[in-house]
């Protein structure tokens, strides 16, 4: 994913939404192969919104391009509808246009998990002393946070659907808004509610296979992110399987998905 | 590739009769060609006789290329075999190594061989031979059938390309073949040719992948240096970009390969196999695009599937021949079946490999395979890859399609870093991931 740049705005016309009159101009946050995703306000300039747009792409045939685009906006702003409606801490969807291509959801101040994991992780030790001082410092604020994302993928799977790309880069930490801990300090880091981010590739399913391919993709991608937490991720499934009822199922499955990986062998 | 590659209507292990009369037209027509070939080539360097009395194929030398590329900047060149460079075999002045190429994973029997400078590396193909086996329109090729053809035209493919190239047989350093992926028999039918050629000549055998073999004719053809490479055939669907050592998938097809679904798709519409199912596919789509009819599309992730579509499009092709009406209360025709197939499945080819793109912050792709043949595929490659900012590379029918000189250049490149195959060891498997390759020779 491109990283914004005020070239990068140049770069591209804007959905037709972003060009009107607006007090808030859009900034251009990430892009990705499928879309682009603009931080600005909707309704009101103090309330700030993700548009997500994807653009037409000029390769398809424009019924095709059409069809598909309609159908994935839809897809999206479904998924994320019931997840709000049953509880799971998602971005709410404020306005939708499948036919243009966009979609408004709230915008979640906050850090990836990702980053506030490494933050908390800090700078790999180097010296005995360092490695020492890393193995005594004092994990459980990174646990709970582990427990927390367990039970929130538990909580998006009790619903019906299914995240489809599950890494620590798609999920925000919202921090809480009553903060005691002192600030600077490392549990601070680490501390808020666990937000799942970009539906893209999500889909309504509740098959064991499907939830068990999401926690392995969670898994690998966890171990790559952050090797040196790789040990806790044990949490992560504890926490999972205590968040709904079928949870046992879909970790029994986890186990087969494990063995075979997720690709199947060349069938020439 | 197995699966899916046995003929529908032809499911008895036996030639029907049809089949047998279809071959004596073809062997009739082919000697009469061959005959007027054979008038043209130089006496030197006669063709022999074919010594098995084997009439499944028709002869197609394809090697007088012209040295027009689709692509930029072409770092290989190519000699016919009317110049060959140098004759002399003394060791001591080697200047270049030579490898032979045997390839035979589906229905195309090929041998090629190339040179390698040894100080700039420059490659240079001396020949390219290639023999297709065509089953009659609406069945596939079957394997059995297949390795019959390989094993009889081996001994002529295999004389005809030291002919073409013009090198004598002391000059070749190593024999390639192919190790798979690929169809049981025909792999092995090839393999054993390569292992006579090793013994005869004593030679050492160099067993190579065969998308390695694709990956890396293109990337010496074209110049493209480190590209995401969509490689799309009859047997293999894969999204592929190079990290330390490996050629690693990013995304494939979960069920059958593209190539496979186009191909099955010529069976039902009983268009011929001749020169190829996806090429005829191709010129019928010209004509469509008066409507694109609805097809499942499906993505997911960098993955997708290409079995569901198939059904649908046999579905939408037996409404045809009922003469029922398309969506729009027109009747639609096995063109418009073509243009949508098209359409829909290299929409979703483009889709994956721009997702890698994105993934891996490249730039240029790459298309080999049979499939990558596609004018339209390339063209919608290209379109994407524009807007990207970034280039599409891709070859033409010659390295394209199965080839032995692509088995002859990864070959070559391997044995180059002390590769090699132990004639106890030179065995073929039919599951052999690209990832499974080491990669020494790049870094």
């Amino acid at each position: 994913m491109a990283v914004s740049s005020p070239e990068g705005q140049g770069q591209f016309p804007l959905p037709k939404i972003l060009t009107y009159p607006s007090s808030t101009p859009p900034t251009l946050i990430t892009q990705g192969a499928e879309g682009r995703v603009y931080k600005t306000t909707h309704l009101d300039p103090s309330r700030p919104c993700i548009l997500k747009y994807r653009p037409p792409k000029p390769y398809r045939h424009a019924i095709l391009d059409a069809r598909l685009t309609k159908e994935r906006i839809t897809a999206e702003a479904h998924v994320l509808a019931r997840c709000a409606r049953e509880g799971v801490p998602v971005p709410a969807v404020y306005a939708t246009d499948p036919r243009a291509g966009w979609m408004m959801i709230e915008y979640i101040d906050g850090v990836p998990v990702r980053q506030a994991i490494n933050e908390f992780l800090g700078k790999r030790p180097e010296t005995d002393q360092e490695k020492v001082a890393a193995e005594e410092t004092d994990n459980v604020p990174l646990i709970e946070l582990l427990r927390r994302i367990g039970a929130t993928v538990g909580g998006l799977h009790g619903t019906g659907n299914v995240h489809g790309d599950l890494t620590t880069s798609n999920m925000m930490l919202r921090p809480f808004s009553t903060t005691i801990a002192a600030e600077g300090s490392k549990a601070r880091m680490v501390e808020g509610d666990v937000v799942l981010i970009d539906f893209g590739l999500a889909t309504q399913s509740s098959s064991e296979e499907d939830r068990a391919v999401d926690l392995y993709v969670l898994e690998r991608a966890f171990a790559s992110t952050h090797p040196r937490a790789e040990k806790l991720f044990q949490h992560v499934l504890d926490a999972y399987e205590k968040s709904f009822k079928k949870a046992g199922a879909a970790l029994a499955k986890l186990e087969d998905v494990r063995r075979r990986g997720r690709k199947k062998s060349m069938l020439g | 590739m197995s699966t899916g590659t046995v003929g529908r209507k032809s499911t008895s292990r036996y030639f029907p009769p049809s089949f047998l009369k279809y071959f004596k037209r073809k062997l009739k027509w082919s000697l009469k060609k061959e005959a007027q070939s054979s008038a043209v080539t130089p006496p030197s360097a006669p063709v022999p006789p074919l010594s098995t009395g084997s009439s499944l194929t028709k002869i197609e030398v394809k090697n007088k290329h012209n040295n027009s590329f689709t692509t930029t900047t072409p770092r290989t060149h190519f000699d016919t075999a009317d110049s060959p460079k140098m004759t002399s075999s003394n060791p001591s002045q080697k200047k270049r190594r030579i490898a032979l190429g045997c390839e035979g994973s589906a229905n195309k029997l090929g041998i090629g061989i190339i040179s390698h400078d040894i100080t700039t590396g420059e490659a240079t193909v001396l020949s390219n031979i290639r023999d297709t086996f065509v089953s009659p329109p609406g069945t596939g090729f079957l394997p059995k059938d297949t390795a019959a053809h390989h094993r009889a035209f081996f001994v002529r493919v295999a004389k005809t390309a030291l002919s073409t190239a013009g090198i004598p047989i002391s000059e070749i350093d190593c024999i390639c073949y192919t190790k798979g992926p690929g169809m049981g028999a025909p792999l092995t039918s090839v393999a054993i040719g390569a292992r006579t050629l090793s013994l005869l000549w004593n030679k050492p055998l160099v067993g190579v992948n065969h998308c390695v073999g694709h990956i890396e004719m293109g990337r010496t053809i074209t110049g493209a240096d480190n590209p995401v490479v969509l490689y799309v055939s009859g047997g293999n669907t894969q999204v592929i970009a190079y990290a330390e050592q490996r050629y690693r998938i990013f995304g494939e097809a979960l069920d059958i390969a593209v190539g496979n679904c186009l191909d099955r798709f010529a069976r039902t519409l009983e268009i011929s196999n001749d020169p190829a199912p996806g090429y005829n596919i191709e010129q019928l789509a010209k004509q469509g695009g008066r409507i694109l009819l609805d097809l499942p599309y499906a993505v997911k992730g960098m993955d997708c599937s290409f079995s569901g579509i198939l059904t649908r499009a046999d579905e939408l092709a037996l409404m045809m021949k009922q003469g029922k009406k398309g969506p729009d209360g027109e009747p639609f025709t096995p063109a418009d079946l073509c243009f949508s197939l098209q359409e829909t499945i290299f929409a979703m080819l483009v889709e994956i490999t721009e997702r890698a793109m994105a993934h891996v912050g490249s730039n240029q792709v790459l298309i080999v395979g049979g499939v990558g043949c596609n004018e339209r595929l390339q063209e919608m490659m290209g379109a994407m890859a524009a807007e990207r900012g970034g280039s599409v590379y891709a070859t033409d029918e010659r390295f394209c399609i199965d080839n032995g000189i692509m088995i002859a250049h990864a070959g070559l490149l391997a044995y180059e870093t002390g590769f090699e195959t132990p004639l106890e060891e030179s065995t073929c498997t039919q599951r052999f991931r690209t990832d499974e390759v080491f990669v020494k020779w790049r870094d």
